[in-house]
């Protein structure tokens, strides 16, 4: 894992004492809310409905345990013991005290951690394929090239203040877990024809208001050009990007408008200029920071119990089949760890399960734990040999949901029961939907189906790319739910198409269990995931089944 | 046609624990909309918004939100402003426990 250098050290223990500053003046009243705002803002503290909320950077996803437990120390000593975690791999605690929040940053930089740039019209936290370094079909791990691209863009003077916010998502690997089209710049290591490794550079993905799906503005680009190539994108965007409405203001609208064409053509003129600037000193940087992501020392002892476990104990077995992925090392899995139990917040842990899950990430998974977009955490690197050892701790901590990439393994944002900007509830329904699921105990007889929820139209739910999404909105002072259908957020990303009116709070639940058991009649045969139905047969079956005829007669 | 003025409390979030907040006739920060000044009057309102804009050491983020009389003082009319009173629906944290 990379370790801060003494520059880092100082650069963020220096950011932690402005903003004591800024707070101890902001609190005698010598700087008035509106001068404070955005210094609050650049150090990732925004003020919700019922509190503060500090957004913690998580960077592409990477954690090891020292930082879990502080994490969970914070959480006891400064919130209510929990902490949310969220789809950009970033950590939310929805309770700091203003006068707090000084000795939390301090807490986060001891552990080589900071809130630096998880908000503001800055190039937000690099966000990574949670499983890199780990993943089967992995062509490298993309992590040194996130963090490459974190230290530039940390405090980029010319980055400070873009038109509007700018994310970057990097994947390694063949499939795509890090929902780079939906990003402002998806990098994806890809091989030429030659077979050389380099990046496909997506851009103008996002959701929101307006979302759009990601486009090809370079299909190869070879490995050392990187920096330069994102530098020249955000400095024509920077220029070019509109300032004169928020709303038209991030990267895929200057793409939209202008046209791809017209964003290659000056990316790569601004290219030829910039690149002259990077004499090979980036990558030097980036052979030191590979170092810092060796792959653990794997050993290699038998399988035999895992086996044997999975024969005698269904639970487990249910649990193995659900949560485990395949490692690219032999005798090695992927654990995906659900804190999504039926009828808990998605994204919620508590201190103490983030103490046990550090604890067996050091016991049992080489010191690496993985925050995933979904809202997971993922031990990376497991010996199968272990996994018995792994579950049963999980099982005590009220972690062994086995439920990762089903029904109940919903993204939801923190919509209306924190967030300032949200137009409905979007907790409550996650929670409702997956007990529903679990009463009817058919989640793993439907297999593999995302639901994804918003609370607003800025979609940070991804309810775009969910096959099922939601979006609470308000109606005339009342939450009322859209329903959107065949979004994708993997390499083959699509944006859900809405399926007709929306249903209200209490209706929605109701409507969710129709179309999924609708499904169950619909689908070939029990291969056919909800999405590939989907895409086989068209909106209009599901649609009859969301808008039964005689509701439509009532209602009219 | 400018629409019709409807009543008023004026709400912020405590500087430094961050929770609502409602502004009283005798200019207190209330953590309760019961205690929170009524008011009808547009001119009255905007007069009220601005004093209490000016509390910068005690408050962020003041507005005006719609309010409607109950029987023990001023309600919330609208869900955003009525979970603003509560807290949230998923844990029992925030005023539904703390006041
Ligand atoms: C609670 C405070 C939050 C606020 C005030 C907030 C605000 C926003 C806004 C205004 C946008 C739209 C930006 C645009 O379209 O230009 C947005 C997008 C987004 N946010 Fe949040 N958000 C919050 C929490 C979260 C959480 C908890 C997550 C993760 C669960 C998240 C992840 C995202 C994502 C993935 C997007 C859409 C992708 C995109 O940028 O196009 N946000 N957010
Ligand atoms: S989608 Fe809307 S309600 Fe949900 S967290 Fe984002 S801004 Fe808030």
């Amino acid at each position: 894992m990379y370790k801060y250098n003494d520059f880092d050290e100082a650069f963020v223990r220096e950011r932690v004492a402005q903003f004591r500053g800024q707070v101890e003046r902001r609190i005698d009243g010598s700087l008035t809310e509106d001068e404070f705002k955005p210094l609050r803002l650049m150090n990732g503290l925004y003020l919700q409905l019922h509190a503060y909320m500090l957004r913690v950077a998580v960077p592409y996803g990477t954690l090891n345990p020292t930082q879990m437990r502080q994490l969970a120390y914070i959480a006891d000593r400064w919130d209510k013991g929990y902490g949310h975690f969220t789809t950009r791999q970033n950590i939310q605690y929805n309770w700091p005290k203003l006068d707090d929040v000084p000795d939390m940053l301090e807490a986060l930089a001891d552990v080589e951690m900071h809130a630096l740039q998880t908000s503001g019209n800055t190039i937000r936290n690099v966000t990574a394929d949670h499983f890199a370094g780990a993943s089967a079909d992995e062509i490298e791990d993309p992590r040194p090239v996130a963090e490459l691209l974190r230290q530039w863009s940390t405090d980029h003077p010319e980055f400070q203040f873009l038109p509007r916010k700018f994310k970057i998502a990097v994947s390694g690997a063949k499939h795509d877990r890090a929902v780079t089209k939906a990003h402002d710049i998806g990098v994806r290591m890809v091989h030429n024809d030659a077979g050389e490794a380099g990046y496909e550079i997506i851009v103008g993905g996002g959701l929101g208001r307006t979302p759009m799906v990601g486009k090809v503005l370079r299909a190869f680009l070879p490995r050392e050009e990187l920096l330069a190539y994102c530098e020249a994108i955000v400095s024509v965007y920077n220029l070019l990007g509109r300032r004169d409405n928020k709303y038209k203001a991030r990267i895929k609208i200057t793409v939209h408008e202008n046209g791809l064409e017209t964003m290659q053509e000056l990316v790569e003129a601004r290219f030829e200029d910039i690149r002259k600037g990077f004499t090979g000193y980036d990558q030097e940087l980036l052979k030191q920071i590979e170092g810092a992501f060796a792959p653990p020392a794997y050993v290699s002892k038998s399988s035999a119990n895992f086996e044997a476990a999975r024969l005698a104990n269904p639970a487990f077995r249910s649990w193995a089949d659900t949560n485990i992925s395949a490692h690219k090392a032999p005798g090695y899995a992927i654990v995906s760890i659900s804190i999504k139990k039926h009828g808990q917040t998605p994204g919620d842990a508590t201190s103490h399960q983030m103490r046990v899950m550090a604890d067996l990430a050091e016991k049992y998974g080489h010191s690496e734990l993985r925050i995933s977009h979904e809202q997971n955490v993922i031990l990376p690197h497991v010996h199968q040999g272990d996994l018995l050892a792994v579950y049963t701790a999980l099982r005590e901590a009220d972690l062994a949901t086995a439920n990762i990439g089903l029904v109940s393994d919903i993204i939801a944002c923190p919509g209306m029961d924190y967030c300032a900007l949200a137009t409905a509830r979007s907790i409550p329904i996650a929670q409702e939907i997956a007990t529903r699921f679990d009463e009817l105990k058919i989640e793993h007889e439907i297999g593999e189906l995302k639901i994804k929820i918003s609370g607003c139209i800025n979609a940070c739910g991804h309810h775009h790319v969910g096959h099922i999404g939601i979006l609470g909105l308000d109606r005339a002072g009342v939450e009322n739910y859209q329903i959107t259908l065949g979004g994708d957020g993997t390499e083959t990303t699509t944006i859900g198409t809405r399926a007709g009116p929306g249903f209200s709070a209490d209706d929605i639940v109701p409507a969710i269990e129709r179309l999924v058991t609708g499904y169950l009649d619909l689908r070939e045969n029990a291969d056919e995931t909800f999405l590939q139905a989907y895409r086989r047969l068209g909106m209009e079956p599901f649609k009859a089944i969301l808008y039964p005829a005689e509701d439509k007669a009532n209602a009219a | 046609m400018p629409r019709a003025f409807t009543p008023k409390v004026i709400t912020a979030n405590a500087l430094i624990a961050g929770d609502a907040v409602w502004f009283t006739a005798d200019n207190r920060w209330s953590p309760k909309i019961s205690e929170a000044e009524f008011i009808t009057d547009e001119a009255h309102a905007d007069l009220r918004l601005l004093e209490a804009q000016a509390r910068q050491d005690e408050i962020a983020g003041a507005y005006l939100a719609d309010a409607k009389q109950g029987p023990h003082g001023p309600e919330a009319t609208h869900f955003r402003e009525e979970f603003r009173t509560r807290g949230p629906s998923n844990y029992a944290h925030g005023k539904q426990v703390e006041l």
